[in-house]
């Protein structure tokens, strides 16, 4: 019986998981190792790179600044609204990209509230902005929670002690929630070079200036029936998925 | 000194200090002793700075500190939890006062040395918070709370997170520590014995308020109400009076103005002997001989005796 | 240890001060309420009549039902198998039993649009094995299943290791066989991770689009799914109409998790 399970539980991801991820690798690789290599040094390519990381270098630092603030403003306090401010950072756990990208434009774009203030369509910071919806709630939710169970005491005993509010925190809470936080990024990462759907809406997809890694993948596979193209960029995409499964393994067991 | 005048603080609804007001002697160990709720804690809050009070002031040393903060007040102070700096070595957390005042490396390191061999933790300064006992733990911090020589040193129930034989031996270390270093101390505990056993002077709190202040023998002997004589020791009631139950005399024959009681249970606790008595209305009372007294008496339950009480303290219930 | 008695302790501005719960709240209010709060200002545009047209235009209403409809199905299909590889994982044991742990995270992890890049060349018109389901149905559920595998599965994992093995074995001893024992001790004791996740689940695959862009077809009346809709919308300068379906699918995803949390709420009393 217990063959019977283990057999059906492997079988399904089998047939959902690991032989698809296998069949892209094989097909990947399996004109050589510079057929792969010719396809994500094109300029077209490298560009994508460049800006899915840029995009990445901007998201990652504001999310930790913004969601170590709001995780203590949410573990530490206790103001009317708690209940609000909690549920709507995880708001973005419940809305579809596509409609973060139009929610984007009805705000940020030429008709929207600000009146086209920040330039967002086909642009950097309208990326950006997608980006960090997206991804907001994962610092913050890492955070929180050790926080609210590592509790004031040692930040009391710094304050009798002479120390400033600002030197508690860098050198009191700051190393009490490295863990967590570490976490919250690699979540944000893995998030950040994933999306897609929001992008699609709010971005140009216009190759060599406001494609991403992912808008490459898709523009490969529809626009240039580039097939073996899109599977070599979306390996690419995997190895840097692994790598985040690998961080986030190691910094699990860190936690526990 | 410490002096706190009329201080009041409330948590929402719920009235944690009323209109309190105590004095420190300079150089004491006094203890804040009460019940769960009493105020206690929350009075040595205020003093430290970790709390602002709604109403009243605070001076240490003359120097008016109700509005200063926790950082300014040249305070210790010491948690029930020992709230160790986790990812710091022993060394470090000793020595983290003096790092934010920006003493000199040597000069710190040999401070803490010197420390570490007061509180008796030599030895381990290159270990972390979570390879030392409960013991140890509060001892570091006390080395560090002593570290930046604080005028005035405040302990939060520091011994009621550790077990019931280290916490005797870590009251009586700081009794010795507290003639060594002579800091002006001021203790919360609702532990009777703790207070009694190692302060100079009590005060004792209850429901908010302050019910009564003074050394030990005082509040025993001459306690100011029912509360204060029930908390501080076992109390008996006989004729609408409330007495100690060593203080119950108890004889064989019928005595001018005794009471007539019936032995109900005679428990023998080593040198103590307690009994169990009835009153002829029904009422339970109990006494306390000692075993010379008992042997004397050599009661059995169904005895009658007759009971009176022979000095001590006396309280109408 | 102390006080019993006395309120939980909590500074009123707590750690972050007064400025830092300004901050966070103009912080969130522009990334995330602000926007969302155009949307349904749009959607609006044409007051609610306008609001209902756009969802009951054809395309928008069959978009809409087929997300709901498949989504329903992946989350009820990821109730067996999600219980399932909980099942298997907390347990059996085998070689290879982390790496497979592992791997239920590797939907978290892995881009959307990789994920129909991948399942497109098993499932797609280039299958090895002929199995070509571009522009079906199956295809939308077969994507979505991917992408939600984590969701049941990490719900029902910490429930599972907390089971009670003396119920189970008492429940043994006094002859139940082991599908019983499940059926009666251990499944009512996961109800409401499994209502979570199945929700968790739902919510996720009636938004989701880059899984289902490429391997789906977005066929209109068939294989288009709202998110798709919605983009198409937008892409044609419709933005009231965009918003409006917007609106409706998440009124439809907030509806049933909300539904959940009190399903759950109401069980553990």
């Amino acid at each position: 019986m217990r063959i019977a399970l283990r057999t059906a539980a492997l079988a399904y991801l089998g047939a959902l998981v690991l032989v698809p991820l296998g069949m892209i690798l094989y097909r990947t690789f399996e004109n050589g190792f510079v057929a792969f290599y010719e396809q994500v040094t094109t300029p077209a390519a490298l560009a994508a790179v460049s800006l899915s990381l840029t995009i990445v270098a901007i998201v990652v630092p504001l999310n930790v600044i913004f969601g170590v603030v709001t995780a203590l403003a949410l573990a530490r306090g206790n103001f009317p609204g708690r209940g609000i401010l909690q549920a709507v950072v995880d708001l973005p756990f419940a809305v579809s990209p596509v409609i973060v990208g139009v929610a984007l434009i009805l705000f940020w774009g030429n008709d929207g509230w600000l009146g086209g203030a920040l330039p967002v369509i086909f642009s950097l910071p309208g990326m950006v902005l997608a980006t960090i919806f997206v991804t907001l709630p994962f610092v913050v939710r890492e955070v929180e929670p050790v926080l609210a169970e590592v509790g004031t005491d040692a930040e009391e005993a710094a304050a009798t002690l002479g120390a400033s509010k600002w030197q508690t925190f860098w050198r009191i809470t700051l190393p009490a929630i490295k863990v967590g936080l570490a976490y919250g990024v690699v979540l944000t990462v893995a998030r950040s070079l994933g999306e897609f759907g929001a992008l699609t809406v709010v971005a140009g997809g216009v190759a060599g200036e406001s494609q991403t890694l992912t808008l490459l993948v898709h523009a490969r596979y529809i626009d240039d029936h580039n097939v073996f193209g899109a599977y070599a960029a979306s390996t690419l995409l995997m190895g840097l998925a692994l790598l985040t499964l690998v961080l986030m393994t190691t910094l699990q067991r860190k936690r526990a | 000194m410490i002096t706190v005048t009329h201080v009041t603080k409330r948590f929402g609804d719920f009235v944690a200090l009323d209109d309190v007001s105590l004095e420190v002697p300079d150089g004491s160990l006094t203890a804040l002793l009460g019940p769960s709720g009493s105020g206690k804690s929350t009075l040595l809050r205020i003093i430290g700075g970790l709390e602002t009070a709604d109403a009243g002031t605070v001076t240490i040393h003359g120097e008016d500190v109700t509005n200063v903060t926790p950082q300014k007040r040249g305070i210790g102070f010491v948690f029930q939890h020992y709230a160790a700096f986790k990812h710091m070595s022993v060394r470090d957390n000793v020595g983290f006062g003096l790092k934010i005042r920006k003493v000199p490396k040597a000069q710190i390191a040999a401070r803490v040395d010197e420390l570490l061999s007061i509180v008796g933790l030599a030895g381990l300064a290159d270990r972390y918070p979570n390879q030392l006992s409960g013991g140890q733990r509060q001892r570091m911090a006390l080395a560090r709370a002593l570290a930046v020589e604080p005028k005035v040193l405040l302990l939060d129930e520091p011994f009621g997170a550790l077990d019931a034989k280290v916490r005797a031996e870590l009251r009586e270390w700081l009794r010795r520590l507290h003639e060594e270093v002579h800091v002006t101390t001021l203790l919360v505990t609702h532990d009777q014995e703790e207070a009694m056993s190692i302060a100079d002077n009590i005060a004792v709190m209850d429901n908010a308020r302050i019910m009564q202040v003074g050394n030990p023998r005082e509040l025993y002997d001459r306690p100011a109400n029912p509360f204060v004589m029930g908390f501080l020791g076992p109390v008996a009631q006989l004729d609408g009076t409330l007495v100690r139950p060593h203080d119950i005399a108890i004889r064989a024959e019928p005595e001018e103005g005794g009471r007539e009681a019936q032995v109900r249970r005679v428990s023998h606790l080593g040198f103590e002997v307690r009994v169990e008595l009835v009153l002829a209305e029904g009422e339970p009372v109990f006494a306390q001989l000692t075993r010379t007294e008992a042997e004397e008496l050599d009661l059995s339950p169904g005895d009658i005796v007759w009971l009176r009480t022979a000095g001590g303290t006396a309280l109408a219930a | 240890m102390a006080a019993l008695a006395l309120p939980k302790r909590r500074a009123a501005s707590g750690g972050a001060g007064p400025l830092g719960l300004g901050i966070a709240t103009l912080w969130l209010s522009i990334i995330v309420l602000l926007p969302l709060a155009a949307v349904l200002a749009k959607s609006l545009e044409g007051g609610v009549g306008g609001l209902v047209d756009a969802i009951t235009a054809p395309s928008a209403r069959a978009a809409l039902l087929i997300t709901v409809g498949v989504s329903a199905v992946v989350a009820l299909i990821n109730v067996f198998t999600g219980t399932l590889i909980a099942w298997v994982l907390v347990r059996d044991d085998f070689r290879g039993k982390s790496l497979v742990n592992a791997i239920i995270d590797l939907p978290f992890a892995l881009p959307t649009i990789v994920a129909s890049i991948v399942l497109l060349s098993l499932y797609g018109p280039r299958s090895p094995i002929g199995l070509d389901l571009y522009a079906t149905k199956p295809a939308l559920v077969i994507a979505l299943a991917f992408v939600t595998l984590p969701f049941v599965v990490r719900s029902v994992q910490p429930v599972l290791m907390e089971v009670d093995r003396e119920a189970e074995e008492a429940a043994a001893s006094l002859g139940a066989g082991g599908w019983t024992t499940f059926r009666r001790i251990i499944l009512p004791s996961l109800y409401p991770a499994l209502l979570g996740g199945a929700g968790l689940a739902f919510a996720r695959a009636v938004g989701e689009f880059g899984s289902v862009v490429l391997i789906g077809g977005g066929i209109p009346r068939e294989t288009e799914v709202a998110s798709q809709y919605i983009a198409k919308q937008i892409e044609t300068d419709r933005p009231a109409s965009a918003a409006a379906v917007s609106v409706a699918l998440l009124a439809i995803s907030f509806a049933v998790l909300f539904a959940l949390r009190y399903a759950t709420s109401r069980r553990e009393r």
